[in-house]
This record gives C-alpha cells, structure tokens and sequence, in this order.
C-alpha cells in the first residue's frame, strides 16, 4: 500500500499532542490515521522499527536558498533538497532571490516541478515582495499563492521603502501571507563585512552596527502594527531586535521571528579567532556575546518562534576570495538539527518538545502549510532522531553541492535519523 | 648555543611579534642605516633572492621605500601594481599565490585594500610574506620605522607617552602602532573625533580620548594621521576648516606637549588639515627622518626573512 507505513518502537514527541512517550505512528494513503502506543496496523502496511530513535513531526526549514534557477554551480533544487533530506528535514521553504527571480508564477511553478521530480523533501517556494527583488513594484501575491507560494520576501535585500513595505503588509492580507524581511539599514550597513565592535575595531574591518537590523525592524514594527499585517523577521540576530519583537507581540501585533543556529552558537569573537575565514561570513553577521546570550534566552522562553538554517550555499572558489570579497551565507540544511541536539537541548537549553516546536510546529503555522503534527489528518511527514549517534562535520561528506560551513571539524552528539515524506520512507543513495 | 630571536618566515603584523622580536628588527635596522651614506649604496646580502612587490591598493611612498631597500641588498626585485597587474581582486587568493608560486620568488611584499589577505597568502606560498598594508588593520614596517625613529630620537621607547591624533577607525598605521609601542613600555592615548573612532576603541590597547590638547599634553611624540579627504563622503568630518580648527596640529597647541617633544607622520601630509605647516617644517618634525628610516628598518625586515626562509644567514653588511 503506498504512502502507508508503522513507525513502531520509537519515542514520539509532538508539542500539538502534548505527547513525549513511547507510541506508534500509522500513516496511510499519505496521512497520519493513529498516534498513540501499541497500535494495530491493517495488514501489507510496512513496519518502520524505530527503536531507539525519537520520531518527530516532519522538520521544516523555513529559509533556505537553493540557487535554482540561475546559480546551479552552488546547488540545485535536487541537490539542496537532498542536503535537507540528508539533515532531517521533510521540507524547506525556499527564498526567491534566484535568477531570474521568483517574482512570477512560473517560477513557483518550476520549482515545485524541480522538488517533485526530485522527490526528497517538499518545497515551499517564497515569493518575491518586489519585481526582480528591486524594491519598486509589487509582484503578484494573488497568482503566486495560487501557483504554491507561501510567503513573499525581498531576502537577501531589505524592503528597503517604507511606502512599498506598507503596502506589501496590507495587500498580503488578502491572501494570509506573511512578510518575510530581511531587516537591514543599508544607510548603516553601508560597505561592512562583519559585526561593529571590538573585534571589527582591532581587524581595521569595516562594521555592521547593530542598529542596522534594529532600526529596520523597528520601523517594520510600526508599519505591521499601521496595516494589521502579518510580518515576520528573518534570521534575527540582536537583543535589542528580539526586545522590539517581544514588545510587539505584547501589544497584539502579528509577528514572528526565526534564527538561525549559527547566530545561536557563535559570535564576532569565532570571527576573530578565525583569521576572517570567509565561512564565517554571512549576512546578518555573528554578533556579541552579548546578543548570543539573549537570542538562547528567547528560545528558552518562547520569544523567538522558530529556527531556521538560511542555508546559503556557495561555490568553494568563490569562499576561496579573501573575506572582504567573498559572499555572504553559509549552508546549514546538514547541520541545523546536529547543533542543535547537541547545544541546545543535550546542554538543557530547550527541552525536544520546544526544539520540535521551533523546528516543526511553528514554521509550518508560520507559512499556513500541513505538517509540524502527527496528530490524525496531517500529512506523514516524520524525522526520526538518533540523540546518541556521534558525529564529526565533514564538508567533503555534504550532499549540498557546496562546503561553506564554520562548523567544520565540530564534534556532535545527536543527528538525523531518517526522513519519511508522505508516508514514503527516504532512502537516500 | 641558544636559539635565534628571529625565526619567522613572514611579517604579517606588530600582532605577531613579541617584545625581543622587535627590538631585534630595530637593532638590525640600526647597521643598515649608514649604507644610505656609503658612496656606493649597495651591499650583496640579497644577492640572487627575488623579491615580488605586490601592491593592489596605489601607494609610492611604501612601494619606494621598499624598492630602494630591496635594491641597497642587491635583491631582483620587479614590481606589481594595480595599473600593471593582471592579478584582479576577482581572482581567487590560491591563484594568486600559485601564480607568484610560479616565479618562484623568495619574499614577496604585499599591500592590499582587504584585511587578513596577506596572512591568507602566506598560508598558501611558499615564500616569506611581508605585509605592506592591509586595509585598517596592519602595517607592521610602518610601525616598526616610527618605532626605530622615536627611539633614535629619545634614546628609549619605555616610558615615553606618545599621542597618536587622527582618524583612527580608517588607520592601519594606528593599529600596528599600538601595539608595537605598547609593547615596548610606552604609553599610548589615541584621539580624534568621535566620528573617525572605531567602535569599543579601547579593545585597541591604548588609552582613548576626544579632543587634541587632552591627547597631547605631556606627551613626548605626537604623531598625527593624515585625514583620508576621500572618506569626507562619509560625513566623518563637515570640513577640511573645521577639522583643522578643532584637531589640525599648530605650533600654539604644541605648548602643551613635552618641551622636547618630536612630531610624526606616515605622510603623505595635509598641510593645514591635520598639521600646520610651522609644525610640519619645524625644529619637532622628524618626518623625514621617518622616511629615511623606513629604508634602513625594510632592509633589516628584508634581510632576516631571507636568512630565516633560506635556513642561513647571508652576509651582514
């Protein structure tokens, strides 16, 4: 029977369920029928042993870049979607800045094309807020939902004009789709390369202040709270920007916030210490001490929704440019859960039911998409967790097309198990 | 037999360098400096090295200085600019290096706009690196020359207080500076305006304050930095009049330093931006003094690369 299947044995934890126990999850015809201990299966469904592994709502990255099309020397839908496999994930939303751009139609169209043929995980294509990202003039909100698009962002640019980000707040209300903003002063960002501070200051490097993301998000707070929109930040990455999300929230506005690991775990200091590798250079760059602390803090209490790779992959010629002329981003679709697992959750920051939550449940609320449950009726979409398998980041065993990472050589305990899609098992080569 | 105080192979920062370390640079500077007065400048002790000047950033005061001292050693040297380079700053850093690699040169000089990228090349040469620049961050000869002049000068470097005046954020002469003199006992203030400070400016080792006369009184070198005119884009400072007015350097304001206290510059100066001219020109001024030097202290930078690259010492001169 296709798209059925037992998980058995595992531990299931999902935060929609407040369930973290030893269950069985049925899936059939491509959808969750039973959660719960000692289920009986119909016969000729396919048993799953999952013992010993935790088993999980399908993990969904919310902000990934796959580079298809235009930029298939970094990755490509096929190959960034099997990275995601490859890290646990059932499905990622991918951003629209590729070449052309997603500002139309078609292109949700193709890539969702890509993504089936493909077949590893879902894809969510993101559309463009701005024709060719150019922060002029709007796309079509109304045709790209229809086509498959969840979300419109500018990202990797800021919606740099108030006026056009307040009208992109309003009309996506017509649809329920939130804003994504990269949130960046380009006035105060200006030619910098890393965060403004100390580090910055003894490299003779040109800053990026802080105030470059919070004066952004601080007018996009306004202008979401003006139009009643529903706005999201990307990979947030001050303590005074999650302060300004926080007070937001406590008025009643609509927004949410995701992070990435690597704002998480490393600073301007690992810059530093580094000699300015360029895989440590990445857009909004690692920030202070300081800022890590509080963004760990927002996880802790429920501030911060969700955690997202920006999985940026790009060519090892061009990361082989010296750190001022390399490009912005690094890939994380093959190491978001290891470090998490490991620094987050085996050192009791967040429990695994917060950890599904901000890697699951929320993204999927975010974008309006199925899955981030396991209860009856979502789609079968499952990750299963090994937490006691140790492994080392090895680049050279990345199944992205490119190695740009500050993890390397980072020994983690804790790592993906195996992805289930619809009720079909992965089996990746 | 004990160790050698110099065993590197590269110059790549003041950062680098321990205490021993650089007093052995300024005391081998110390035997170049009167070959600028021999009849005949020249000495064999480079005799058959080559040395590549790499310069992606213009510069001709640096570029000179280092091509008069690879010449006074008897080095090949052959030089690289922007203007005549195909070397691009699209290309990749292990192109360059292998490009250079081919040539097989034994020292190359490198300056260029972006931090780190001579530490990088090094990383992937074989031949000794010397730093000539690198952005805002490092410029060690630099460092090491004024060093070499103030100790000429006053005998000693320990104990001096130096005010280094200027643009600090945007000045790689500043950095290197701090830490060399810092580590040789002297205490160092920075100042400018705010606008031309780094962020946390402390984090660079030397005390911080904002007006001219609080940075220079007592003092017993006072350098100034040349104000980059093509950054007033920036809005660093409104005018090149009111920059002068509140930060230019005059005889007046000198009252308050040491009564035999020596001006510097990296040069190339503004006159009546940073510096008067009465004070450029005047009996304090060693800023030629600096140039010269610059010569004698490459020469030794120079020399023990090459021995400590070729495991042997070459010919003193």
């Amino acid at each position: 029977m296709s798209g059925s299947l037992v998980i058995r044995g595992g531990r299931v934890v999902d935060p929609t369920q407040e369930l973290d126990g030893a269950a069985d999850v049925l899936i059939e015809g491509g959808r969750v029928t039973a959660c719960g201990p000692g289920l009986a299966a119909p016969e000729n469904v396919r048993e799953f042993d999952a013992a010993g592994l935790v088993v999980v709502p399908g993990l969904i990255d919310m902000h990934v870049h796959l580079r298809e099309p235009g930029q298939e020397y970094k990755e490509t839908i096929e190959t960034g979607t099997r990275a995601a496999a490859s890290g646990g994930f059932t499905a990622v939303a991918c951003m629209p800045n590729t070449d052309p751009v997603n500002d139309d139609p078609s292109l949700t169209e193709f890539m969702l094309k890509q993504a089936e043929r493909a077949g590893w995980t879902r894809v969510y294509p993101i559309s463009a807020v701005s024709r060719g990202l150019e922060g002029r003039e709007l796309t079509e909100f109304g045709a790209q939902r229809r086509a498959g698009a969840v979300a419109v962002s500018d990202d990797g640019h800021p919606v740099w004009s108030a006026a056009l980000m307040r009208q992109a707040l309003r009309y996506a209300r017509h649809f329920d789709l939130p804003v994504i903003q990269h949130a960046e002063e380009l006035a105060l960002s200006g030619d910098g390369v890393m965060h403004e501070g100390r580090f910055s200051t003894r490299l003779g490097v040109e800053g990026i202040p802080g105030a470059a993301d919070d004066v952004m998000v601080s007018r996009d707070l306004l202008l979401t709270a003006d139009t009643g929109g529903r706005y999201h930040l990307a990979h947030m990455s001050t303590a005074r920007s999650l302060d300004l999300i926080r007070a937001a929230r406590a008025d009643g506005h609509r927004v949410t916030c995701e992070v990435s690991a690597h704002h998480l775990l490393l600073t301007d200091e690992d810059v530093f210490d580094s000699g300015l590798d360029p895989n440590f250079k990445m857009h909004p760059p690692l920030r202070t001490a300081g800022d890590r602390d509080a963004l760990v803090g927002g996880l802790a209490d429920g501030s911060i929704d969700a955690i997202a790779s920006d999985h940026a992959p790009h060519h090892p010629d061009e990361k082989e440019l010296d750190f001022v002329a390399s490009p912005n981003g690094i890939v994380g679709l093959e190491t978001t859960l290891s470090l998490c697992l490991d620094r987050l959750v085996r050192k009791g920051v967040i429990d695994m039911a917060r950890l599904v939550d901000l890697l699951s449940t929320a993204p999927a609320r975010i974008l309006g998409v199925p899955g981030g449950s396991l209860a009856p009726g979502s789609p079968g979409d499952v990750t299963l967790i090994d937490v006691e398998r140790e492994v080392e980041v090895d680049p050279a065993t990345f199944r992205s097309r490119s190695r740009n990472t500050p993890f390397a050589g980072w020994e983690l305990r804790g790592a993906p198990a195996g992805t289930v899609v619809g009720g079909r098992v992965i089996e990746l080569p | 037999m004990s160790e050698p105080v110099w065993q590197r192979g590269d110059l790549l920062g003041v950062a680098e360098l321990s205490t021993a370390e650089i007093l052995h640079v300024l005391d081998t500077a110390e035997s170049f400096v009167e070959v600028a007065a021999r009849p005949i400048k020249k000495v064999p002790t480079l005799r058959g090295k080559t040395v590549i000047n790499l310069f992606f950033e213009p510069s001709t005061r640096t570029s000179s200085s280092f091509e008069i001292a690879e010449k006074r050693l008897s080095a090949d040297n052959i030089n690289f600019s922007t203007s005549s380079s195909s070397l691009s700053k699209g290309e990749t850093l292990l192109d360059t290096a292998r490009n250079l690699e081919a040539m097989a040169p034994d020292l190359v000089v490198i300056r260029h706009a972006h931090p780190r990228v001579p530490h990088a090349l090094a990383e992937r040469i074989a031949a000794g690196v010397i730093n000539a620049g690198d952005g805002a961050h490092e410029h060690p000869t630099q460092a090491l020359l004024d060093a070499f002049t103030i100790r000429r000068r006053k005998g000693r470097v320990e104990g001096l207080k130096i005010a280094i005046v200027g643009d600090v954020a945007h000045s790689r002469v500043v950095r290197s500076n701090v830490l060399c003199l810092t580590r040789l006992g002297a205490e160092v203030t920075v100042a400018g305006p705010r606008t031309m400070m780094p962020e946390e400016p402390e984090s660079l080792g030397a005390r911080v304050v904002y007006s001219l006369a609080e940075a220079i009184e007592g003092a017993d070198v006072v350098m100034m930095l040349r104000v980059q005119l093509e950054r007033q884009a920036r809005v660093s400072f409104p005018s090149e009049r009111e920059y002068f007015e509140f930060f230019g350097l005059t005889a007046e304001r000198l009252r308050g330093a040491s009564d035999d206290a020596i001006i510097m510059h990296p040069g190339p100066i503004n006159r009546g931006i940073e510096i008067a001219s009465e004070v450029a020109d005047g009996p304090w001024s060693v800023i030629l003094e600096q140039v010269a030097n610059g010569v004698a202290v490459r020469m030794a930078v120079l020399y023990l690369l090459a021995g400590a690259k070729s495991g042997e010492d070459g010919p003193r001169p």
